[in-house]
């Protein structure tokens, strides 16, 4: 299975069906993309393919192949992204389980509409539950984030 | 943030020689007074509690586990400020296991209550001992040097800590008369305690590289996922066909895991080379089982035998009985009673339960977020391994809230490690995580007062419910005050029972549900005992306002009058008048005196939470919308306030205060998983469903700082919003709701009652 993560060619032997998340968790290495629920259902493991947020637990890794998947670590090269020092700033994560994926959800909402209304942002990410119920510091460090 | 096991070598700088040549006392322990959990008074050495090293790094070592309430920053401001090495030379270190530390547990809202003395005297001897040092080796006496984020001046000369460290000078003790007597700083000569530093933990949580338990991966590790049981406790597996999950790549074998502890049961997992493959056998093994005696134990029969547990009083533990109830309710011109019942909550951490345990010549290296090591171990040694062969390495927690306080996880990892005889990482998955969680007790509250003339003359309060220390920590019960040494009761399913309005009659009684214990094993959930104590009596205190005639405000102000035993003494000197203050604060900023429009109220509750003796004085004021076509009810606005005394870092007490607001919130409308034929119901965040960003109201929060010595501020944040909400519910239409979670069907029913 061929893909292109966080910018480079990999080439991993693992079954078409599994999904996206243990590819990238397992054969790749990369532990900031989470395991929540494994039904799509918390938004923990949320990654970017070809730019767009999707839920890595539902994706089989047999439709990720020849796309762009980008992972937490692969957002910024520096983890500088916007919104990671937004999250800094507001000092957002309290457990930080959730908080890749939130991230995640929010950059693909900046990227297709970098002045999101509130009313946007939370319908955006309503899919992501944070435990620590960080909702109201997220929100505040993406409004930042988008300026 | 830093995140490693930093060895006491050579260069490392000790302050005291280690505990053989110590002759320092300073367990966490020992400044507790929770004498009966602790596991050792030996001496200790302030090198447990921090490193200074050649290049200036100062390693401070945190006992308390990092679940997202950034315990490691406020432990280390407070070594740091009296050590005055610098805050941005500070590095945090999380402990594994080391008896020398007493009692590891990290819960209850302790943390800071329990140890700010101890590291701050910690740190103060640390900074002694260095000025010593540096006069030592420049000349002159102590008094002529001063330290300073890291620097010791004096007689015109310089050195740094870092210096001092790579000299190697010889070790300081100091005696336990010695470190009594060390002067702290005054509060407002603080630099470093009070101030709103970031949080050193934060930055490896927005870039994915913190490592939480589920991200350990070991050389020739494999991964077992257990299949669910079919209820919660008490099952047993007769039989397992493996034939399908055979056919799954990767599958290795299932074990089935008999603990002699007891502390899962009916469990089989699947054990493959990865997470899916194991996931996918789990699913696919065909497991017969002996569902076990529990297997027609439902809700309505728990809350049907805590009601006869009341209404007999067999078997009671008194935990409050000042002046004589009975006479003050047979005085009382007319009585109010009410019974207030919870549902089945569950944690749901969003990192499931997980360890990694790889068995290496007879020792057992274990890889997990656990708040409660003593327990931990003790468990891993009860399974027939010897203390020195454990070694446990602490992860970052993807949440707690009190799951990790079990430590089953581990026990079952360390079945599979050895059954399979390489290393395992044991991964719960989300059904099992949920059907398997030791739940909040799902507790009933009677409540009664007695009234005349006006004035509340007597209050009565029975629980009934599952003892989560009867089962995780025994040692955590406590005598009642039958005088019977053998009548003990678990204080974290009553604290709250014992509030501080002022009435001089009253009792409080609690009783053991066996149903519920042996069914839905209890655990210690984020408020614990005050969640639902305060649940019960906050709620009471508006229905006896109204049954007065009395504005709920007005009725508590006049019950928190600070008189006898709710003076407060020590640190909780100002007593009710403190939870006074905190409420009248909310009441201001909650609007609750502004006229509404129809259907719109607010609500207030307080809460001393988590018990009397470190009380975090802390209130809510709900504004709440009801339809009144359906009952359905929106939050609109909560507004809490809380001191805590000193707030050591005010933002994260401000994020404790919020996050606990909306836990509280989300507990109080939402979350109900069931509990139908002894299992749990709900399996996932389908059914399970806590708040989310949609829900989520305006939340005005505030730390009101009294000086006082600090308190927690992880839990009772929690405490008020429930009944808050349901005081600002009767108060918008008229219905009372008794049980949690307040549904809009049930606020439909009251307002048709």
């Amino acid at each position: 299975m061929k893909l292109t993560l966080n910018g480079e060619a990999r080439e991993f032997d693992v079954p078409d069906d599994m999904p996206l998340l243990w590819a990238i968790r397992e054969a790749a290495g990369l532990t900031g993309t989470k395991f929540g629920c494994g039904a799509g259902l918390c938004g923990a493991c949320t990654v970017h393919l070809d730019g767009v947020a999707v839920r890595s637990c539902q994706t089989p890794v047999s439709a990720a192949e020849g796309a762009e998947v980008t992972t937490i670590e692969g957002l910024h090269p520096e983890g500088r992204h916007p919104l990671q020092l937004a999250w800094i700033s507001a000092q957002v994560p309290q457990c930080g389980y959730c908080q890749s994926g939130q991230i995640m959800q929010a950059a693909a909402l900046l990227a297709s509409n970098p002045a999101p209304t509130r009313e946007d942002i939370v319908s955006h990410m309503g899919g992501n539950i944070c435990r620590c119920m960080t909702y109201d510091r997220i929100l505040a460090a993406i409004e930042t984030a988008a300026g | 943030m830093t995140h490693h096991r930093m060895p006491l070598t050579r260069r490392g700088f000790l302050v005291c020689a280690g505990a053989a040549g110590a002759t320092l006392t300073m367990g966490y322990a020992a400044t507790t007074g929770a004498a009966t959990a602790s596991t050792s008074a030996e001496m200790i050495s302030p090198s447990l509690f921090f490193d200074i090293h050649a290049d200036g790094r100062v390693v401070i070592h945190v006992t308390k586990a990092e679940m997202g309430q950034h315990v490691g920053g406020a432990l280390a401001q407070t070594v740091a400020e009296e050590l005055e090495c610098g805050w941005e030379n500070v590095d945090l270190a999380y402990v594994g296991f080391d008896p020398r530390h007493g009692l590891m547990l990290t819960g209850g809202s302790w943390s800071v209550n329990w140890t700010f003395d101890a590291l701050s005297r910690a740190g103060a001897a640390g900074r002694m001992a260095l000025i010593e040092m540096a006069a030592a080796k420049l000349g002159g006496a102590p008094e002529d040097y001063s330290a300073k984020d890291g620097v010791i001046s004096g007689n015109g000369q310089q050195i740094t800590y870092g210096e001092l460290a790579a000299s190697g000078l010889s070790p300081r003790t100091f005696s336990e008369e010695e470190m009594a007597a060390l002067v702290l700083k005054p509060a407002a000569e603080r630099r470093v305690v009070g101030q709103q530093v970031a949080q050193l933990d934060i930055p490896a949580k927005v870039d994915g590289s913190g490592v939480y338990g589920i991200d350990v991966t070991l050389p020739g590790m494999l991964v077992a996922v257990p299949a669910p049981p079919p209820v919660r406790y008490g099952a047993k597996v007769l039989s397992v066909d493996e034939t399908e999950a055979a056919k799954v790549p990767g599958y290795v074998r299932h074990v089935v895991i008999e603990d002699p502890l007891g502390v899962q049961t009916g469990w089989v997992a699947a054990v493959a080379s990865g997470y899916w493959a194991a996931s996918q056998a789990a699913r696919a093994l065909k497991v017969d089982y002996d569902p076990g005696p529990n297997a027609n134990v439902s809700l309505a029969d728990i809350h049907a035998e805590s009601r006869r547990l009341i209404e007999t009083e067999e078997d009671t533990r008194l935990f409050v009985d000042d002046g004589d109830v009975d006479a003050a309710l047979a005085g009382a011109a007319s009585t109010l009673t009410a019974d207030y019942t919870t549902g089945v909550n569950v944690h749901a951490p969003m990192e499931p339960m997980n360890a990694t345990v790889e068995i290496r010549d007879g020792t057992y290296h274990i890889h997990a977020g656990n708040q409660f090591q003593t327990l931990m171990t003790g468990l891993v040694q009860a399974l027939g391994v010897a203390p020195e062969k454990i070694v446990f390495r602490q992860c970052l927690l993807g949440g707690g809230f009190g799951r990790r306080l079990d430590a089953d996880y581990v026990v079952m990892a360390c079945h599979v490690a050895r059954a399979v005889e390489a290393p395992v990482k044991l991964v719960y998955s989300r059904e099992v995580d949920t059907l398997c969680d030791f739940t909040r007790p799902a507790a009933t509250v009677r409540l009664t007062a007695g009234l005349k003339d006006g004035a509340v003359t007597a209050w009565k309060s029975h629980s009934a419910s599952a003892w989560a220390s009867a089962r995780q920590a025994p040692a955590f019960l406590t005598p009642d005050l039958s005088g019977d040494p053998e009548k003990k009761l678990d204080g974290f399913a009553i604290n709250g029972a014992d509030h501080w309005y002022t009435i001089p009659d009253q009792r409080a009684l609690l009783s053991l549900n066996q149903l519920a214990q042996s069914a839905m094993p209890p655990g210690h959930l984020r408020s614990v005992g005050p969640g639902w104590q305060m649940w019960a009596v906050e709620s009471f205190l508006d229905e006896v306002a109204a049954e007065l005639g009395e504005d709920p405000l007005a009725l508590r102000l006049r019950l928190l009058d600070g008189a006898g035993k709710n003076a407060g003494e020590g640190a909780m000197t100002g007593g009710a008048r403190r939870l006074a203050r905190v409420l009248q604060d909310v009441a201001d900023r909650g609007g609750y005196a502004q006229p509404r429009e129809a259907n719109v109220a607010v609500g207030l509750a307080c809460s001393a939470a988590q018990e009397r003796s470190a009380a975090s004085w802390t209130a809510c004021a709900a504004e709440v919308e009801v339809d009144p076509s359906d009952g359905f009810v929106t939050v609109r606005r909560l507004t809490l306030a809380t001191d805590v005394g000193t707030a050591v870092n005010p933002d994260g007490v401000r994020a404790q205060l919020s996050g606990a607001a909306l836990w509280g919130l989300s507990m109080a409308l939402f979350e109900d998983v069931g509990f139908e034929n002894g299992a749990i119901q709900a399996d996932n965040f389908d059914r399970l469903t806590p708040l989310r960003m949609w829900d989520m109201p305006q939340v005005d929060v505030a730390v009101l700082d009294s000086g006082a010595y600090p308190t927690g501020a992880g839990e009772p944040g929690v405490t008020v919003v429930a009944p808050a909400i349901g005081n600002a519910v009767a108060r918008a239409v008229g219905a009372r709701v008794r049980s949690l979670p307040i549904t809009a069907d049930k606020v439909k029913a009251a307002m048709k009652a």
